[in-house]
């Protein structure tokens, strides 16, 4: 096989490219570049792009760098600044995976006469009895990757490899240091590429949309304080709303971004059992009620739930137990009710969050 | 390739990115990298060998730019003369007590781009063909002459992208007309093959070459600095090359730059028409894929650079396939990283951005056959087919 490894220059892509090329295929590196701005986190940064090429000398395999800084830009960076406007809270890194890596850069694949796409994510692509793949969970538990993904369905899995996908960390670093690569002993990159870690979210979001002041209110809809910037509250928030030493824990149960209200109760307001989800992406695809368990971040505890299919785009997610409010825009996947593989997944719907009183505060 | 190894036979139409050297070059530098060791600075009779071949190499390039030995420096190559000339006529002036201010085309190398940018210079658009737009710039150097600012204009013979050659002789009359105080300079680093240098010497104060574009090494360049004309070095030391270069000198690569330079122009009118000849029929073969339109007609371009817009088709993709199939050619200037930037100069040209995402440049030399050519337009028409042909699915 002919195969395209995008290699970010950390040690799983790394490790995947060397796997593959023990495998006999015919390798070739490719280091996408995306953020066009300035960064100092990673991703796209040129020591990270010099140490993708080294790996690929060292193995011998031809490494290229694909500019998507204006796909970026426009599939991922600006919807997110966008959502921010709107008091959605969007998850970058997935949007990426949806728009860069497994569409914008398999279709090239494609277009050069590669055979597949093949990644350093920690998840695994196994075929069922209807001989259809499935994303399943990574053998490494704590790296566990299939949340971000998710969204790989149907063509998109024939023609992805992710050969790191049931190796343990360790396995990874110890194949990259048996091997002497460089990014042996490389930590794993955490954050979003594009915000820098000394500026962060405020600066950046900053520099692009109007931030506006707002209320704080209770439940009741009583004024208890008040924020700068609407914009970078997240529910769920508990410091950066002015209340954090008050006696009784308050959390940001919601954020009205065109009426510049930040809702605010207490730990037991936050809780629920209800999540509405759209964008439905389905991995056998057709939609099916049924019992699975919700995943609602990249490293969160799944959570037992049962699903009611609303419309092909649409579903309505009841969990077993009440759990702390998911921000509208951020993915829920859910996994089968072993919590082995990847059903489906969708984004988190604005109206499933508050649906008492919010109308009698603005 | 791994390994260093090149295993294949290449197509190499990369020229204007570098070309190979020239025999003579390679020849000429050879005892100046073993048994000539020594310092051209130094008091003893070694030192005086390797001095003498120095001042041979200065006689040889003045004799082709037609300027006096003396006007002649060796430096590090393209950029720190095009650094030179921006940075160090702006800062002399400015150290006299006058105002200047730097202005260049807005197609320039970024080399004379990014210089332009420090020190907040003003950018002058093109036209369509890639010249500066010479109304747009008298305008701007009355302006600046009427505000007692003394102008450092530089302007390229030669765009490197796309190959359309500037009239040098007209830019000098506008500037000499609408502040005669101006600083001349033209990055040549592209001319050097193509033009007689004599001529675009002679109306300017500073001219810009580069060694590796004309068959002599990396890391080595010429400028030529007109008498009178006084610039800020970049570099101090030592105080080499008349205190204009300081750093001990490259002895090996200057001796091959005036032999690379001396055989270039010696060939050259042979060379412009044979290689002008093969650049007739690229252009052909390119257009008759279809969809394939040239950016400078055979007027306006040299001989050497061949520079096309495909439509429906991504150059990033594009230059992959004909890597694969081993054909060296390129699109735009890469970053830091290596990935391809969006073209300044077809953006300056107005070549709209869907277009430009097709820009191919295929560079022609001293090494270039028919048989190069051909095997070139075949493997570009089957690459662009399957790119077009999975854009359209």
């Amino acid at each position: 096989m002919k195969v395209l490894v995008a290699m970010s220059g950390g040690v799983d892509s790394s490790v995947a490219a060397a796997l593959m090329q023990r495998e006999g295929h015919h390798v070739v590196g490719v280091t996408m570049r995306l953020w066009g701005g300035e960064s100092d986190t990673g991703c796209c940064s040129v020591s990270d792009v010099d140490d993708a090429r080294r790996v690929a000398q060292q193995l011998g395999i031809d490494h290229l760098v694909f500019n998507f800084t204006e796909d970026f830009q426009e599939k991922v960076v600006d919807p997110y600044v966008q959502s921010h406007a709107t008091g959605v809270t969007p998850n970058p890194c997935i949007e990426c995976n949806r728009s860069l890596k497994f569409s914008r850069l398999t279709e090239r694949a494609d277009a050069l006469g590669f055979d597949a796409v093949v990644t350093g994510h920690h998840a695994r692509l196994v075929r069922n009895a209807q001989g259809e793949m499935r994303v399943h969970r990574g053998g490494d538990a704590a790296k566990d990757q299939s949340y971000v993904v998710h969204m790989l369905t149907g063509r998109e899995l024939e023609r992805t490899l992710f050969p790191v996908g049931h190796m343990t960390k360790t396995e990874v670093r110890c194949v990259a240091a048996e091997l002497g690569l460089r990014t042996a002993t490389k930590p794993d990159s955490q954050d979003v590429c594009f915000i820098s870690t000394t500026g962060g979210r405020e600066t950046f979001l900053g520099h692009r949309i109007p931030f506006h002041a707002g209320r704080v209110v209770d439940t009741d809809g009583h004024e208890v304080g008040k924020v700068d910037a609407v914009e970078l509250v997240t529910i769920g928030q508990r410091r950066g709303i002015g209340l954090y030493k008050t006696e009784a824990k308050r959390f940001v149960v919601d954020v009205d971004a065109d009426s510049h209200t930040v809702i605010v109760g207490t730990e037991a307001d936050l809780q629920r059992t209800g999540l509405a989800l759209h964008d439905m992406v389905w991995a056998g695809g057709a939609p099916e009620a049924g019992r699975y368990r919700v995943q609602c971040s990249a490293h969160g505890k799944s959570l037992p739930c049962s699903v009611e299919v609303v419309d092909a785009d649409r579903v309505q997610v009841t969990l077993d137990e009440p759990h702390r409010r998911i921000a509208p825009g951020q993915s829920a996947v859910l996994f089968d009710d072993t919590d082995s593989y990847v059903v489906a997944g969708g984004l988190v719907s604005a109206a499933s969050a508050w649906p008492v009183s919010v109308g009698a505060t603005a | 390739m791994s390994g260093g190894v090149i295993d294949r036979e290449l197509i190499y139409l990369d020229h204007a990115a570098t070309t190979p050297m020239r025999a003579e070059a390679v020849t000429a530098m050879q005892p100046f990298l073993s048994d000539v060791y020594a310092n051209p600075s130094g008091s003893h009779r070694f030192a005086r060998e390797a001095r003498r071949a120095i001042d041979e190499a200065r006689d040889a390039v003045a004799g082709v730019l037609g300027c006096k030995p003396g006007e002649v420096v060796f430096n590090g190559g393209g950029t720190e003369g095009d650094n030179t000339a921006v940075l160090g006529a702006v800062r002399r002036l400015e150290s006299k007590g006058l105002a200047a201010r730097a202005v260049c085309s807005a197609a320039e190398h970024h080399a004379v781009l990014h210089c332009v940018g420090h020190v907040r210079g003003a950018v002058v658009g093109t036209d369509a063909t890639g010249c500066i737009d010479a109304e747009q710039l008298g305008l701007e150097l009355t302006r600046f002459a009427a505000a007692d600012v003394v102008p450092v204009v530089s302007v390229m013979a030669v765009n490197n992208e796309v190959g359309n050659v500037t009239p040098i002789d007209d830019v000098s009359r506008v500037v000499r007309r609408s502040a005669p105080r101006a600083v001349l300079h033209t990055d040549a680093v592209q001319a050097a093959c193509w033009l007689d240098l004599a001529p675009i010497t002679k109306v300017v104060d500073l001219l810009t070459l580069s060694s590796h574009k004309f068959g002599g090494p990396k890391g080595c360049g010429v400028m030529f600095q007109r008498d009178g004309v006084d610039i800020e070095p970049l570099i101090f030391g030592g105080g080499q090359e008349r205190d204009r270069r300081s750093g001990t000198h490259n002895v090996a690569g200057i001796v091959a730059t005036a032999a690379a330079l001396v055989a270039t122009a010696a060939e050259r009118t042979r060379e412009v028409e044979r290689i002008g000849a093969l650049r007739v029929e690229l252009v052909a073969g390119l257009t008759a894929i279809g969809g394939v339109s040239p950016t400078i007609s055979a007027d306006n371009s040299v001989a050497g650079i061949v520079h096309v817009c495909i439509e429906g088709i991504e150059n990033e993709a594009l230059l992959y396939l004909l890597d694969e199939a081993g054909l060296c050619a390129s699109a735009a200037s890469a970053c830091a990283s290596g990935a391809m930037e969006p073209s300044h100069v077809l953006a300056a040209m107005g070549v709209p951005r869907e277009l430009a995402r097709g820009a191919l440049r295929l560079s022609l030399g001293h090494t270039t056959t028919r048989s190069d050519i051909h095997a070139a337009v075949d493997i570009i028409g089957t690459a662009v087919a399957r790119l077009r042909a999975h854009a359209r699915a």
